[in-house]
């Protein structure tokens, strides 16, 4: 029977491996009851703190790589952690400030202490956080795993793959269904380019496969998406817009093309496979199911054992209103029995007065189909405030750079895409073509104030 | 192109582009009775910044309100040199 298999891209293991054995060594035993911070710097050794200390540690908090030394101590303080877990590959960090260091690797050492798990663990999230400092989100494993725990549901031939940090909450969300439901998992690298990410998932046979619409628009641009034939392909993060649905259609026919609506704060809400952008009116308002959603003042909040409970930072009872529900701040509008998302609430662009959601323009920029992604952000204008503005990447087709006629006329078709569509303040003052578009570490496309 | 001409024809191009008609483009026109609507100047002065490299409406210093036609096309004059 196939091993199953948690692989990095520098290291890989095999769950069997967990039998008698522990990544942490001698030191798992003491961290029973404590607050734990795993701030590895490989996601594989995170995994495989979380997976050994559920149930022993009191609090895992889930730190992605690349904070500061002064951020480390800011989680710490806040998180009251007892414990920080580094991986072998770490230099030495400020461990006075932090607590006591604790290091976990890929390799395991045969161990004595007895495997019981009774301590309810606090799982603790990051939010890419929205003004600098992140925010803190209590989770417990019901929360994050909620109906995920059939081991026979997808067959032992599973292999995920995702190009998430499984230290968020997308991508812990695929750590935990390869765990839960019997499967395998590949992950991704910041250092890795998408091209060498596919080839490892080709090799390792994945089957079901998530990322940012983002992630899989420069999958598209790659030419590597055909080296993988995914069962399920998945989307979650960011809008969905029909041009990356169908893109994807076109090069994964087979495959479930699923896009899903989730946040740290308010969970995995739901999944639309229905192969349009936008949800079905149904989703809303549903009287007795485990999850709803619900419409106000144009946004949506969720209600449902998904959600997290608190902040452990900030103020810990804004995460939830006094009913419960959670607000994602994502505003949607109804049409034709159908909710589109238009955009955040924050990125609202004000010209004279009038409004513009960034990725409604977007979504018409990107319906060109020599257009790979745009981004629509706001350029400050003396006469009204802002006025609408675009950057371009065009699809690396052909080998073939466009001459400056051919770009000009790309630049007139999208205006004039964008003048029959959308109404005049809506419509971009300027198009410049640009050779990238700058994507977060979470995966998003990186906006101005996002 | 002289700053002159470009400011003409970008005023030209977007008047097209918001299927506006513009008035005979004289020195004395007043620019509210330009045909182009705050829009289209907000559109225009935001391509004479990328072409020109400049805009002179947008620093805090006290800014005249250009009032006709001669008094736009002055104000990026006396900046592009």
């Amino acid at each position: 029977m196939r091993r199953r298999f948690l692989r990095g891209i520098a290291a890989s293991v095999t769950l069997s491996e967990f039998d008698g054995a522990s990544s942490l060594s001698e030191h798992r035993d003491e961290l029973r009851g404590c607050s734990v911070l795993i701030a590895t710097r490989e996601q594989l050794s995170a995994a495989l703190a979380m997976i050994e200390l559920d149930g022993i540690a009191a609090r895992l908090v889930l730190c992605p790589a690349g904070r500061s030394p002064a951020e480390l101590r800011s989680i710490a303080l806040a998180a009251e952690s007892d414990v920080v877990i580094i991986d072998e590959t770490a230099e030495s960090c400020d461990s006075a400030t932090l607590g006591s260091v604790v290091r976990c690797g890929p390799t395991f050492k045969t161990i004595n202490a007895p495997d019981e798990r009774r301590q309810p663990t606090e799982w603790v999230l990051l939010t890419s956080g929205t003004t600098g400092a992140p925010k803190l989100v209590s989770h417990s494993l019901a929360s994050l795993a909620g109906d995920m725990q059939d081991p026979g549901a997808l067959g032992r031939d599973t292999v995920w793959g995702t190009f998430y940090d499984i230290r968020r909450y997308g991508g812990l969300q695929i750590l935990l269904r390869a765990l839960l439901s019997g499967g395998s998992l590949v992950m991704s690298s910041p250092d890795e380019s998408v091209p060498d990410f596919m080839s490892r998932a080709a090799a390792a046979g994945v089957t079901h496969i998530t990322g940012t619409p983002s992630h899989w628009r420069r999958v598209l641009m790659s030419r590597a998406a055909r080296l993988i034939t995914p069962r399920y392909v998945r989307l979650s993060g960011e809008i969905a817009d029909q041009p990356i649905l169908d893109g994807l259609r076109a090069v994964y026919p087979t495959a479930v093309i699923a896009h899903a609506f989730a946040s740290t704060e308010a969970g995995l809400a739901f999944d639309v496979t229905d192969g349009l952008a936008g949800f079905p009116e149904s989703v809303v308002n549903q009287r007795s199911a485990d999850i709803e959603i619900k419409i106000e003042d144009g946004s949506m909040l969720i209600r449902s054992s998904r959600t997290a409970t608190r902040y452990l930072n900030g103020d810990a009872s804004s995460l939830r209103r006094e009913d419960g529900f959670v607000e994602t701040h994502d505003l949607v509008e109804l049409r034709h029995g159908r909710y589109y998302f238009v955009g955040r609430r924050g990125g609202i662009i004000n010209v004279g007065g009038q409004k513009c959601y960034p990725e409604e323009v977007e979504s018409v920029i990107n319906q060109h189909p020599m257009v790979q992604m745009s981004l629509v952000k706001a350029r400050k204008n003396p006469l009204l405030g802002s006025v609408v503005v675009a950057d371009v990447v065009l699809n690396a087709s052909a080998d073939i750079v466009p001459s400056d006629v051919a770009r000009e006329a790309v630049r007139n078709e999208i205006m004039d895409a964008c003048r029959r569509t959308l109404s005049a303040h809506k419509v971009p003052a300027t198009i410049r073509i640009v050779s990238t578009l700058e994507v977060t570490a979470s995966g998003k496309l990186q906006r101005p104030n996002a | 192109m002289s700053t002159r001409s470009v400011i003409l024809s970008q005023l030209v191009l977007v008047a097209k582009e918001h299927n506006q008609t513009l008035a005979p483009l004289a020195d004395d026109l007043p620019l509210l009775e330009s045909g182009l609507d705050s829009l289209g100047f907000a559109v225009v002065v935001a391509r004479l910044e990328d072409q020109l490299g400049v805009d002179p409406f947008s620093s805090d210093d006290n800014v005249e309100f250009p009032v006709t036609l001669a008094d736009f096309i002055g104000a990026y004059e006396s900046l592009v040199k």
